[in-house]
């Protein structure tokens, strides 16, 4: 199966057509085709899954020869040796590096020993004669997305056979589902950064579909266009970053060559550098960092299921995906081995904190929790920026499974109360919807990271990794934002929770608990909530025998095209007194909020009484006035007084000289006619009425007396023209 | 190599002049049979359309960069003009969008024949366009070029001016004005070129030849010169910034088949013109003109798009996304490289597919609400859903999103400005590259909003009881082919770069060498 792991996209896509085609028919409405699909697919991915397992723990045996496994084309990863080779020399260098680069081994370490991961290519189209291919790239990270993307999709569906039941386009939403899990399962195992490119605008465009599900409401379409909008500012970046990098390493789209080069110095830093740069902004766009997160709390207008999976558990970590998966290239672009800051961890280190303070001001339960995957978002890319790859994508592994969780209660919560409006719908819900507010509780807490939680684990390796890595004085700064960060986590998920299920109910009517098809993806995700950071045991715990660290095992790459073989590559190390200080941090946050919410405690109304504290409300409440600047700034000033500019040069300035130029013509033409014969013309315009006599009587109205001037300027134009040529010349 | 001797001789001819025949037959049936006029256009340009296919399936496409289905014979000998037709790598893709717009166009004119009516002289007139520019696609010799060339400008003339709205006589008088003036610059070159270089050919590859001989002493200043009067003649018609204010004119007026054809085919002969002639012909003023060509490309992308926000008409707005798109295809034949070479045929193509489409719709909103007016529509999700996602699949199209055929005109020729051509200057084209890209942004706003406007939400109170059609059995039949070859491209980006690419390379590996000089 490893090997034709590229059918697993393909399922979904078939029945994105199915659906589109003949949904409307079933009896269900297709979503019949879109459940079995997915469920088809994540049959396959877990078995994908376990022979990723058995490849992996037999790499030894074949001890990352690739020379030897070359032999059965799948299973290795030879570098591309018919790279076309020019007579500059700089191609011949590039391929001896390939090749030598990839018979570097560090053998006398046993955890580095390089697996080849699965690909397959297929030639996608010819250009300047080379193939530019397409292509199948199954390692660590590919399969444990394939795993989560399946699995959430897969619940993600079952749960919307029941939340959008009804809908007037059920069968719409069904098929662009489908779509969507097509497009994302491309991404994670595209093999070229070219695809990469094809299936990240592909999920843009679902997301956009699928947030302007309702859309005959303007603020819906007006959130689903912004969400498109400012994810193409940022593919800006995609389209130079790749751009960059095919030219950098001697025209290749393939991410393993890339990877190869850039890890191995086959690559400029200057470029390395450039394209990283160029890379993170489309990762701020589709992973909503700061500044370009703004689309994504938005995006909240679309139905709730596709928050969860688009918006929580999967579109949204692809900027995460995409770093990890060209490594090598921000590894060494910003030395992230070497450096005590770059600009991925600040990137990472203000969303973190951002996203959280944004979520304290919150009324709308899907809000909070938006802010809080900007948040968490930050953390991933924080990790990645300091160096901990293991940390950044078990903490995406977690948190899809614990937000996940989040997003779909919260609407179980609003298909009950039917509002998301915490503070005016909702509160004492604990009592009509048991289920759901124990999952909500195991969800919240693994996201506030209490031991023995998956967000825990998840969480403390981001933090472990910050305190640990990189160059002279750590990125010790990090692991303070990580720790202010989780206190922050931990209050206004408290927050969020004592507005919703505790307290007096304040909405209308009895609230009842969802049926089963609601209720059943949250059990499983609130399961997975509280046990999935068992992937990944630190060896510092005694007595889990061979668990320990099985998600880095397994997951992180490791070879040539992975910049674990070098020097300043290292793993963080489970560290207690982090954990310690964390789990301090996190339960007295609660404790604080606790007695704020419950005991109506502490600085009640201090924003009435202080100015400084009222002045921060502003400013959290009006989201640190991003929005304005870009809504009312840059995009009304784009589409109102410049845009206006242009049309209005076009019409008074450039047509200007034209008319202009045509008076003048006319004028010209009539004293250039005088001493022209008259029967020369008058056989032109005989000529063009005779030919359009089908035309009738009209055409000829109207042209007679026009193409006179024609024949005068073409004339004119000609004479003087011949006249430059003749003298200049 | 082609195996039919008769397709050989007469394939080409054939394929370019039974349009014309269709057009004479019909002067012979009276006015009053429309449905014969009909069916007379169709199968006339359905059975070009036949000698097309059965060409591109004889065509060997293993050596498509040599002329193929060459005939040559006299013409005219006095000033040694030849009749030179034949196809290429370049040519194909061009022929192909040619032979399957213009006979979707005439089964969409079925229902929707604009007024005054007159289905003769209109499908005439359609006909006689249709031989035009597919002899502009398969003309090499210069004269014949030009011929056809200017064959193309009189029918339209009269489609704007005839059939067109309100402003018809100002529009079609502005575009056959303009039109003709870049043609007689173009005229001018084509003489003196004939004249620098003896006087003994106007076949292109002739004069590519002697010009690259370095026979004939030609000061490059003589080149940049000749290269300018071809540039007026092409860029006029492509549009590039700033002559390109003939266009908005000329579509809104235009009836919606003049608008789709003059969007799909007419605009590709001022960018076919500089990849067919002027590039082959003078690499090393290209070369020199160049940076000029990219600058203006890149204004006219950002301005077009900026134009667009500022529009309140559905039909003019698409026109003048026109001017940003050309802008892409011309950026991309400035890099003059391999990758953007190819990257402008496919632009062309897809743009002549994606506009075309665009301007068929557009053209069916109007039929149905009788306006444009951005700001009165809205709600045509509600109204003719089918209608509406046509529309938003045509518009995600339109702004370049990968998967459909407008990515493969627009990505390869950002990608190739990173890395122009020899003598190029690199830091001034990835200062066009960035911009470029900026312009992807843009052309997302302006489309989102015009779809946001028009398709979302609900029907202004004006057309709340208006009864809308949704799409109906001429337009499925016109627009299905379009549909489907826009996803296709879009996935199969080999189709057009797999047949341009071979020509393409040689293209530029002669502009490189002259460049080397």
């Amino acid at each position: 199966m490893l090997e034709n792991a590229w059918i697993i996209p393909l399922i979904p896509a078939a029945s994105f057509l199915l659906i589109l085609f003949f949904g409307k028919r079933l009896p269900r409405k297709g979503s019949e085709i879109g459940v079995a699909a997915v469920g088809l697919a994540f049959v396959l991915a877990l078995v994908v899954n376990v022979q990723w397992f058995h490849h992996v723990d037999n790499a030894g045996e074949r001890s990352g020869h690739s020379e030897e496994a070359t032999d059965d084309g799948w299973f290795a990863y030879a570098p591309n040796t018919n790279v076309a080779v020019t007579s500059d020399g700089h191609e011949l260098t590039r391929a001896e590096l390939l090749e030598l680069t990839n018979k570097v081994e560090p053998a006398s370490e046993g955890e580095h020993e390089s697996v080849a991961p699965v690909t397959k290519d297929w030639t996608w189209f010819e250009n300047g004669d080379k193939d530019i291919n397409i292509g199948m790239l199954i390692d660590g990270p590919a399969v444990m997305m394939l795993f989560v993307v399946t699995l959430v999709s897969l619940l993600v569906h079952v749960y919307s056979t029941d939340y959008v039941a009804g809908d007037p386009r059920y069968t719409h939403f069904f098929a662009f589902l489908s779509l969507f899990t097509a497009s994302m399962l491309g991404l994670i195992m595209a093999k070229s950064t070219l695809q990469l490119i094809v299936m990240w605008e592909l999920v843009g465009v679902c997301s956009f579909v699928l947030i302007g599900h309702w859309w005959e409401e303007k603020p819906n379409s007006d959130a689903a266009v912004k969400a498109f909008i400012t994810n193409r500012v940022g593919d800006i970046g995609l389209l130079c970053g790749v751009t960059i990098l095919y030219w950098s390493a001697g025209q290749t789209f393939d991410i393993l060559e890339i990877n190869t080069l850039a890890v191995n110095g086959g690559i400029s830093s200057t470029a390395l550098t450039v394209a990283a740069f160029a890379l993170l902004a489309a990762v701020m766009s589709k992973s909503g960092q700061f500044i370009l997160h703004t689309w994504l709390p938005d995006a909240m207008a679309g139905p709730t299921p596709v928050s969860a999976l688009i918006h929580a558990a999967t579109m949204v970590v692809a900027g995460i995906f995409m770093v990890g998966r060209l490594y090598g290239v921000f590894f060494q672009g910003f030395d992230i081995g070497i450096s005590t800051v770059n600009a991925l961890a600040i990137v990472g280190g203000i969303t973190v904190l951002g996203g959280a303070g944004l979520a304290f001001v919150q009324n709308d339960i899907k809000k909070v929790l938006a802010y809080s995957t900007v948040s968490q978002l930050g953390y991933m890319v924080m990790a990645l920026g300091v160096g901990a790859w293991t940390a950044a994508f078990f903490h995406l592994f977690t948190h899809a499974f614990f937000k996940a969780c989040l997003f779909l209660g919260s609407g179980s919560v609003s298909h009950a109360v039917h509002s998301f409006d915490m503070k005016k719908d909702m509160g004492g819900l604990k009592k009509w919807m048991p289920q759901t507010f124990w999952t909500f509780m195991i969800a919240t807490a693994a996201l506030i990271g209490i031991i023995p939680l998956a967000g825990f684990w998840s969480k403390d390796e981001i933090l472990a990794g910050a305190s640990q890595l990189g160059g002279d004085g750590n990125y010790t700064i990090f692991m303070v934002v990580g720790l202010i960060g989780a206190f922050m986590t931990a209050a206004y998920m408290t927050r969020c929770v004592y507005l919703t299920f505790f307290g007096e109910y304040r909405g209308h009517g009895h609230p009842h608990e969802s049926g089963p098809r609601i209720t059943v993806p949250l059990w499983i995700l609130a399961g997975l909530a509280l046990i999935a950071g068992a992937a990944n045991i630190p060896a510092w715990f005694p007595g889990q025998g061979s668990w320990e660290l099985r998600f880095e095992h397994f997951y992180e790459p490791k070879g040539a095209y992975f910049p674990s073989a070098l020097a300043s590559f290292e793993v963080p190390e489970f560290d207690p007194k982090i954990a310690i200080i964390s789990t301090i941090i996190g339960l007295s946050s609660i404790g604080l909020a606790y007695l704020y919410y419950w005991k109506d405690r502490g600085p009640h109304g201090a924003t009435e009484r202080y100015r400084i504290a009222n002045a921060g409300y502003t400013v959290l409440a009006n989201k640190y006035y991003f929005d304005r600047l870009y809504t009312d700034g840059i995009v009304a000033g784009v589409k109102g007084p410049v845009a206006r500019a242009a049309y209005w040069i076009n019409q008074n300035v450039l047509d200007g000289v034209v008319n202009g130029a045509a008076t003048v013509a006319a004028a010209t033409g009539r004293f250039v006619y005088n001493r022209i014969d008259q029967g020369v013309v008058d056989t032109i315009v005989d000529g063009s009425g005779s030919a359009a006599e089908g035309g009738g009587q009209v055409l000829r109205q109207l042209t007679s007396g026009k193409v006179q001037q024609y024949g005068a300027l073409l004339f004119g134009a000609t004479a003087i023209f011949a006249g430059v040529l003749i003298f200049v010349v | 190599m082609n195996n039919n001797q008769f397709l050989t001789d007469w394939g080409l001819t054939l394929m370019v002049f039974l349009p014309l025949a269709g057009a004479l037959v019909m002067l012979l049936v009276p006015k009053e049979e429309e449905a014969a006029h009909k069916w007379i256009a169709l199968l006339a340009s359905l059975a070009s359309a036949a000698f097309g296919i059965a060409i591109f399936a004889d065509f060997d496409y293993d050596n498509s960069k040599s002329l193929q289905f060459v005939v040559d014979k006299r013409w005219i000998d006095v000033i040694h003009s030849r009749y030179l037709i034949g196809v290429d790598g370049l040519s194909l893709p061009l022929l192909a969008l040619t032979l399957l717009v213009v006979p979707l166009c005439i089964i969409y004119s079925w229902n929707h024949l604009p007024e005054p009516r007159n289905a003769k002289a209109f499908l005439m007139l359609i006909l006689v366009l249709h031989t035009g520019m597919l002899g502009t696609f398969v003309a090499q010799d210069l004269i014949l070029f030009f011929v056809f060339f200017e064959v193309v400008l009189l029918p339209m003339y009269f489609l704007i001016g005839v059939w067109g709205g309100e402003q018809r006589q100002y529009a079609s008088l502005k575009f056959f004005l303009y039109t003709l003036f870049g043609s007689a610059l173009m005229i001018v070159s084509f003489l003196a070129l004939f004249f620098v270089t003896g006087g003994e050919t106007f076949s292109i590859a002739g004069l590519a030849e002697r010009v690259a001989s370095g026979d004939y002493d030609i000061s490059h200043t003589t080149m940049l010169l000749i290269f300018g009067g071809m540039f007026m003649g092409f860029a006029i018609k492509v549009p590039m910034f700033p002559f390109h204010t003939w266009l908005p004119d000329a579509h809104t007026q235009a009836p919606t088949v003049g608008s789709v054809i003059l969007a799909a085919i007419l605009l590709k002969l001022g960018t076919y013109g500089f990849v067919r002639v002027a590039l082959p012909i003078l690499p090393e003023a290209a070369v020199s003109w160049a940076p000029w060509i990219g600058g203006l490309a890149v204004v006219g992308i950002i301005y077009g798009a900026l134009a667009c926000l500022a529009q309140t008409d559905m039909k003019r707005l698409i026109a003048f996304s026109s001017v940003a798109h050309m802008g892409f295809t011309m950026l991309a034949i400035a890099t003059l490289t391999d990758f953007g070479l190819n990257a402008a045929v496919f632009g062309m193509v897809a743009h002549g597919l994606i506009t075309g489409m665009l301007f068929f719709i557009a053209g069916s909103v109007k039929d149905r609400y009788h306006t444009l007016e951005i700001r009165r529509l809205g709600g045509l999700l509600v109204k003719a859903p089918r209608l509406g996602w046509i529309f938003g699949f045509t518009a995600m199209a339109s702004l370049g999103l990968p998967g459909l055929a407008g990515f493969w005109g627009e990505f390869p020729a950002i990608l190739s400005t990173y890395e122009p051509g020899a003598g190029l200057s690199e830091v001034l084209f990835r200062t066009y590259m960035v911009l470029a890209a900026l312009g992807t942004v843009l052309a997302a706003g302006y489309l989102l909003w015009l779809f946001q406007r028009t398709a979302f939400g609900t029907p202004t109170a004006e057309f709340a009881d208006t009864d809308v059609p949704d799409v109906q059995l001429p337009e499925w039949i016109a627009w299905t082919p379009m549909l489907l070859l826009i996803a296709v491209l879009g996935f199969f980006p080999n189709l057009v770069f797999g047949v341009t690419d071979d020509h393409m390379t040689s293209v530029a590996q002669s502009i490189a060498a002259a460049a080397g000089h």
